[in-house]
């Protein structure tokens, strides 16, 4: 009967309870969102490199380096020499090196340079290897595998042709068309800047580049007719040690490399010094969100509060029929409950639009794969926490009304 | 049998006021007894009838109602008396507004479920109830689906009593109930009330300051000659 009346009484005032239901919706997507998208920034990034022990790259901050040669955020500011890299991988106690060398795009996607060992050591999410959703790893020159998500954003299959352009950018006029490009191979989605990546051999690269005019017309006086593929330089390598424990002690001697500035870093403690960062401003926008859960919570209360005026009537009736002052404190609760819970699960339902509506521009234009199931254990807490405080704070109006129920005379007019 | 109403050393004071508002020797209405109480505004008439249906507790004195001392009771046992054996009418304002008709008598007899003692109906019994109430008091059965605040006024306290009289009080008590409506409709609608309370021989205790509805009572007794402190501020 409780909350019949209730309902009743919500729909009598749909207009003013249907603006305070969008408040707490819109503040329930504020927090939420907020929220989701923190926790997911960092799985994520988390979930890219694993299995990897150290990235080597030019001296720069460790984040800075971390972010261009996994994540493809930002460049290189220098390379690193061949000479080195083979050096370095030649040394006891490292396992395997992949180099990396960025730099080529296709179409606004990264064209990554590397080795087949790539599609063996690069391991993400929990431990698990690249796999193939058509073809298989390139072995040739002119052989490119394509990621999951550039695949199906432009529709391309085993066996087409593609051409690489110099530099990066949605729109590059220096395109290498005479050296096109063929597909062996497409990825199975891994929800790592991978899926946005064209994969080609050094070599490949190096063939392309050796005519270019750019580089080719001022280092030698003319085009090498059969330039011996072996670059000058990569951006960065990855490497696996075959003891973790000497991790630090690999990660000091690369270092300390006496022919190049280098840096080694740990994916995770770089990983963990970006989250130091970000963190203060993390919770700045957790507190904002809190506080716009605050002031719409108020809103609602403020809302029941202000009606309580007129309904001093069917207050005096309810008390006529012989409601005790408590129906009347419960009832303002119960509106203040289903008000809330309906905001909240309306606010839940447009994060969830709105995450997948949003989650491919996320991913082309920050490289974040989201998770787009909004509804787990976080979700609820969070959830329970909107309905409590709501509870709690229209304690104020329903005390009110519980009062004044309770000092009113039956005065029907 | 009981009286309806035994009031004894009765005084009633709002706080902060210098005067008490009711002082009342003694007062009784019989069982089914009519009564016709009038006397000016601010006579106090409504702090009366706040004291009878047990809203408001006296400083002092004894106020029985159909046997049971109010002041004994807790205010939760209060509620529920009120609910269950005293039918209250307004002047207007008698119905939830946002609920139907149908859901206005049904909140009355949720809070006023009888006593399982002295009557257990069923469901269809309460159906059969309401409409037989309806159906005496000149009301179309579609109007119980209609919300309360889409009636007139007229039809709003002809069902205003439907709601008061669901539970088969054994004590009316209404406040100016007919002075919202017009002259003609006001007898008509003093008419019905009587009727209907004399179906369950419910004692009626008519406020009014409108003298011309007297002669329908059989009992007329001014406020002023059983309050002493009547025509006080």
């Amino acid at each position: 009967m409780l909350l019949k009346v209730a309902l009743a009484s919500l729909l009598n005032r749909r207009l003013i309870v249907a603006l305070t239901v969008l408040l707490i919706a819109i503040s329930t997507l504020v927090l939420l969102g907020v929220e989701h998208l923190r926790q997911e920034a960092r799985n994520s990034f988390n979930k890219t490199v694993s299995g990897t022990d150290l990235i080597v790259g030019a001296r720069t901050g460790q984040i800075n380096l971390l972010l261009y040669s996994v994540f493809h955020i930002g460049n290189a500011s220098n390379n690193i020499s061949w000479q080195s890299y083979e050096q370095i991988s030649a040394r006891p106690g490292i396992a395997w090196t992949v180099p990396i060398s960025l730099g080529d795009s296709h179409r606004g996607y990264r064209v990554v340079g590397t080795s087949e060992a790539f599609f063996t050591r690069f391991l993400y999410g929990n431990q698990q290897a690249l796999s193939f959703e058509q073809g298989q790893a390139f072995s040739t020159l002119h052989e490119a595998v394509v990621g999951a998500e550039l695949a199906s954003a432009l529709g391309y299959t085993e066996g087409q042709q593609i051409i690489l352009s110099h530099g990066l950018g949605n729109v590059s006029f220096s395109n290498h068309e005479d050296q096109p490009f063929t597909i062996v191979g497409v990825l199975a989605p891994t929800g790592t800047p991978v899926d946005r990546s064209v994969l080609v051999s050094l070599e490949s690269l190096e063939a392309i580049h050796a005519n270019w005019p750019g580089s080719g017309a001022l280092g030698a006086s003319a085009p090498q007719p059969a330039p011996a593929l072996t670059p000058q330089s990569i951006t960065a390598f990855l490497v696996g040690l075959e003891s973790r424990l000497a991790t630090f002690a690999v990660q000091r001697q690369i270092n300390e490399y006496r022919q190049e500035p280098l840096l080694a870093i740990l994916p995770g403690v770089a990983l963990s010094e970006l989250w130091t960062m970000t963190g203060a401003l993390e919770q700045v926008l957790t507190l904002i969100a809190l506080m716009v859960l605050l002031s719409s919570l108020l809103g609602m209360s403020i809302m029941l509060l202000s009606t309580l005026a007129q309904r001093q009537r069917e207050i005096a009736v309810m008390r006529a029929m012989g409601a005790h002052a408590s129906f009347v404190f419960l009832l303002v609760e119960i509106e203040a409950l289903l008000i809330a819970a309906v905001g909240t699960v309306l606010g839940v339902a447009s994060l969830f639009l709105a995450l997948n509506v949003g989650a491919d521009w996320l991913s082309a234009r920050y490289g974040l794969f989201l998770e787009l199931n909004v509804f787990n254990g976080a979700t609820l807490r969070y959830a329970g926490l909107i309905v409590g405080c709501a509870v709690l704070l229209a304690m104020l109006p329903a005390i009110a009304a519980y009062r004044r129920s309770l000092a009113g005379a039956l005065a029907g007019r | 049998m009981h009286d309806a109403i035994l009031i004894h050393d009765l005084e009633f004071r709002w706080p902060g006021a210098a005067r008490p508002t009711l002082s009342i020797p003694s007062w009784r209405v019989r069982q089914g007894e009519r009564v016709f109480l009038y006397g000016p505004s601010g006579s106090g008439k409504t702090t009366l009838l706040n004291v009878l249906a047990g809203i408001q507790t006296p400083d002092k004195g004894v106020v029985q109602v159909l046997g049971s001392a109010l002041g004994s009771m807790s205010a939760r046992a209060r509620d529920r008396f009120r609910g269950r054996y005293i039918g209250y009418i307004f002047q207007q304002f008698n119905l939830v507004p946002y609920l139907t008709v149908a859901e206005n008598i049904a909140l009355a007899r949720h809070f006023g479920a009888p006593d399982p003692s002295v009557w257990r109906p069923s469901a269809e019994q309460f159906q059969k109830e309401t409409r037989a109430l309806l159906a005496r008091l000149g009301l179309s059965e579609e109007l119980l689906s209609r919300q309360a605040m889409r009636l007139s006024v007229g039809q709003q306290q002809r069902v205003a009593v439907a709601r008061a009289l669901i539970n088969r009080p054994r004590l009316i008590i209404a406040d100016e109930p007919s002075s919202a409506l017009d002259s003609d409709a006001r007898d008509d609608f003093l008419a019905l009330l009587l009727e209907c309370a004399a179906v369950h021989d419910s004692a009626v205790v008519f406020v009014s300051h409108d003298r011309g509805m007297a002669r329908h009572f059989e009992t007329q007794v001014a406020l002023a000659s059983v309050n002493g402190a009547a025509g006080g501020p």
